[in-house]
């Protein structure tokens, strides 16, 4: 009972930066219908700018917002400089101009940084006041993040005006023009929304499983999934089936298939979800009358 | 107005000549290679050409047929396994395990095809995808580690050249990667210029259109996707065969996004291409190397990227423009 | 009688394809002006020219005096130009207030806005009922009303209007221009009508415009354009 209970809080506690990260994922295709496969090594990218900066003598929360604000800034112009020229492009070639993305950051970070495995600190502390058997002071500190990140983008998007463009431009970016919304500024800022998640994801991360090059790769992969799962076009589903993969990942790994194919689980999630149901469990269907 | 997707029907005779042409000088070069080179260098031959078999696959999937896939190094794993387990656990000879190879992925990309044709372009990217980070991982299994060989792999010779002729084992396999070669990119010509072939070409540029022509859409996209599989099956056999050696290390997610920069390189949705891919990806990396570690995944990221802007017709669409650009210059001189 | 907007010699194109052969064009300070004409006329794409909108154009045109043919869409819509498009451009997955609320978003007075808000459900109780309700939902008809009210909030000098009948029923299209007699009568806003329903548009408007492809033909008074012979036997099934 007691494996199944840690284990349980453990799949929400990576469930949580699945979550995040999955959320970034939703947040870019619900704005261009293009899914960032660099995501996951833009955040681990992220995480070696704050490793780099902790090193550096910044504490560990000041590298952390100025980590976020860089990833932010990052994203943005990445946007602009390379994903949007390719907006007119056929599929096949945007998804190119991602792979290659994650290419690039996927050897910047070994070559600007170094590739050996390195530690990352957790802000949180090593002992637990409440006993910590069950549940570390880290991973209780995970889903707090994750869930301080959802509810701050929920209170963005439904109550702020900016959130309510961003929705828009998304959803119809012609309609937004004629209002004077500047749809290209707006999706700036989605990506750059989407960078700095991804950067907070991938410095929840890196204290578990430290921190290389190597890092991400199979944290997207679960993301994706949960992304799916949720329905891809579905904020509130990528952070649903973000927890509800990570804890799926935990328990189909400890009673299931072991550890080694815990991976494997999470594409097989993926391709089932998407051949079943691609909507995903909550995907939001947009009712049109004729 | 020419279709320039449709290269076989309506093209000049002059190209289908100076194709030929081409065609045969490389042949006579390999050929001559055999005898003139270096055992090193004829394994590196050997295993450029399974990796052009590997791209004409990856290319007929997603150049001609438009179906994308980012996990493509899972077929070529499965067919490099097929033929080391075959010729090492079962004792079979070379001959067999490398169309079994090609058989086993054919069946295994058909099957894999006919789900997959829910998938729309991304989905189907998407998924493919997560196939390639988590082959290696699939290849590591325990409860597979006795036909697998688990982490340490399987050990392959090369095969002797047969009836005592005088050649080394390097000769005779490039020789054999050669015949292959020359034969699976005979059946894709043919394939490509066939009905079939305007099949595929028709479901790739407007699916919805290609069904309302009378086209079976889903036997179509599952058939490439087999058919794709056993190309790039076939290739991982021949790899397997040349370096003896198959461990899941050697199918990570670089070996799909690999195959996936050849085929950009070269062209896609062009044959000739994937010769120019298979050199680029077999020796970009080790240059790349020298410099960093992981270099190789940024000078490929550079590539993609820089391609994709610049030359999104890879390098047989630079040829294809400077031929055009050629016969317009001597159209105007000769006026 | 001061010219709010003032369009002389507007050619459009769409790619290599001319729309509009160079067209003059006013609408004056609190007016309706209707721009008539059939299918392919060329009206929506006037329309748009005048927003710099998917059309490339050549030509002047002039707000307030001011030019503004080589703006930006966006920038255009910010200085007063409020566009109801043809097919109603709603934002389908959001709420019909959230509607309402993009067509303030550039507005800081939230009293303001919170009046306006009110005042668009007075015009349009339809819509009051179903503020919350996903604007995919709605029907044509309070979807076309969602799309005037959601231009109206931004409190436009020029309202822009295409083809505000287009399939809608009888009964509800009635319904919609009773409004825009009341919208004309008490808001300070000079309006271009785009419409096919030409006895509908003339009854509304000052003045008109008719348009065969990509050119001007007529122009006059409601009254004169109404007793016109070719007018009446071409448009009004006289």
């Amino acid at each position: 009972m007691e494996t199944f209970v840690q284990q349980f809080v453990s799949g929400l506690s990576t469930g949580g930066i699945y979550a995040s990260l999955a959320l970034a994922l939703v947040m870019i295709y619900q704005a261009t219908h293009q899914v960032n496969f660099a995501q996951g090594e833009m955040a681990m990218f992220s995480t070696f700018i704050a490793w780099a900066l902790i090193q550096a003598g910044l504490s560990y929360w000041m590298a952390f917002l100025a980590t976020v604000l860089i990833a932010f800034v990052l994203a943005a112009l990445l946007e602009f400089a390379v994903i949007r020229p390719m907006h007119k492009a056929p599929e096949l070639s945007v998804v190119v101009v991602f792979i290659g993305l994650l290419m690039i950051f996927h050897s910047a970070a070994g070559w600007i940084f170094g590739t050996s495995i390195k530690e990352f600190p957790s802000p949180f502390p090593k002992d637990a006041w409440y006993g910590g058997q069950l549940i570390s002071p880290h991973q209780v500190g995970s889903i707090f993040v994750a869930l301080c990140i959802v509810a701050a983008l929920f209170t963005f998007f439904r109550f702020t005006t900016l959130g309510l463009t961003m929705q828009a431009a998304a959803q119809n970016p012609a309609s937004s023009r004629l209002l004077g919304i500047n749809v290209g500024r707006m999706l700036m800022l989605g990506w750059g929304l989407a960078g700095a998640i991804g950067a907070a994801a991938g410095m929840m991360v890196a204290p578990v499983v430290f921190l290389d090059p190597g890092m991400m790769t199979g944290v997207l992969i679960y993301a994706f999934a949960g992304a799916l799962i949720g329905g891809i076009d579905n904020p509130v589903g990528a952070i649903v089936g973000g927890f509800l993969v990570g804890v799926l990942e935990n328990l189909i790994g400890t009673y299931l298939v072991g550890t080694e194919l815990k991976l494997s689980v999470a594409l097989v999630l993926i391709v089932v979800v998407l051949i079943v149901r691609p909507a995903g469990l909550l995907g939001r269907r947009i009712v049109q009358r004729v | 107005m020419q279709n320039q997707t449709d290269s076989r029907s309506l093209t000049p005779d002059s190209h289908t000549r100076a194709e030929a042409i081409w065609a045969i000088a490389l042949l006579a070069g390999a050929v001559a290679l055999t005898f003139l080179a270096k055992g090193y260098v004829l394994f590196q031959g050997s295993m450029l050409l399974s990796y052009a078999i590997a791209l004409v696959g990856l290319n007929l999937l997603t150049g001609y047929n438009g179906q994308i896939s980012l996990g493509h190094g899972a077929f070529f794993a499965i067919g490099a396994y097929t033929a080391g387990i075959l010729m090492d656990r079962a004792g079979a000879p070379y001959w067999l395990g490398i169309p079994a190879a090609g058989l086993v992925c054919l069946i295994v990309g058909y099957a894999f095809g006919r789900p997959a044709l829910k998938l729309q372009g991304l989905y189907l990217a998407l998924a493919t995808f997560a196939l390639g980070v988590v082959t290696p991982q699939l290849l590591k299994y325990k409860h597979l580690e006795a036909w697998t060989g688990g982490v340490g792999g399987i050990v392959l010779s090369k095969p002797n050249a047969p009836f005592g002729l005088p050649l080394s084992d390097d000769q005779w396999f490039f020789l054999c990667s050669l015949a292959v070669a020359v034969f699976m990119f005979v059946i894709a010509r043919n394939l490509i210029g066939s009905g079939t072939g305007r099949a595929m070409r028709a479901i790739r540029d407007h699916e919805i259109a290609a069904e309302s022509m009378g086209i079976d859409n889903s036997h179509y996209k599952s058939m490439t996707f087999g058919i794709s599989a056993a190309y790039t099956g076939i290739g991982g056999a021949l790899s397997a065969i040349s370096v003896q050696f198959v461990s899941p290390d050697s199918f990570t997610m670089f070996l799909s996004i690999s195959l996936l920069v050849g085929m950009v390189v070269g062209g896609v949705g062009t044959l000739w291409g994937s010769i120019f891919g298979a050199a680029f990806i077999m020796f970009v990396p080790s240059v790349a190397e020298s410099i960093s570690k992981d270099a190789a995944w940024g000078v490929y990221g550079i590539v993609l990227i820089l391609f994709m802007f610049v030359m999104p017709g890879g390098m047989m669409g630079l040829i294809a423009r400077t031929r055009g650009l050629l016969r317009g210059f001597s159209q105007a001189e000769s006026k | 009688m001061s010219s709010l907007l003032e369009v002389r010699g507007l050619k459009a194109s769409y790619g290599a394809t001319e729309a509009l052969h160079g067209i003059d064009l006013d609408v004056h300070e609190g007016k309706v002006t209707a721009l008539l004409g059939a299918n392919g006329a060329g009206k929506t794409t006037t329309l748009r020219a005048i927003c710099h909108f998917q059309v490339r154009t050549s030509g002047s045109i002039s707000l307030r005096g001011d030019r503004i043919e080589t703006r930006t869409t966006e920038q255009i819509a910010m200085l007063g130009v409020g566009h109801v498009p043809d097919g109603r451009g709603t934002f389908l997955g959001l709420t019909a207030e959230e509607n309402l609320r993009l067509g303030s978003h550039s507005r800081r007075n939230k009293n303001d806005i919170a009046e306006d808000l009110e005042r668009m459900y007075g015009y349009f109780p339809r819509l009051k009922e179903r503020w919350a309700q996903q604007a995919g939902t709605l029907s044509g008809g309070e979807q076309q009303m969602l799309a005037i009210a959601r231009a109206l909030m931004a409190r436009p000098s020029l309202l822009l209007l295409d083809e505000p009948s287009f399939g809608l029923a009888p009964l509800v299209v009635n319904d919609i221009f009773a409004i825009l007699r009341r919208i004309r009568d008490e808001q300070k806003v000079s309006v271009l009508l785009v419409e096919q329903n030409a006895q509908l548009a003339l009854e509304l408007a000052d003045s008109a415009y008719l348009l065969e492809t990509g050119r001007i033909v007529k122009h006059g008074s409601s009254e004169a354009m109404r007793n016109d012979d070719a007018v009446r036997r071409a448009y009004l099934g006289e």
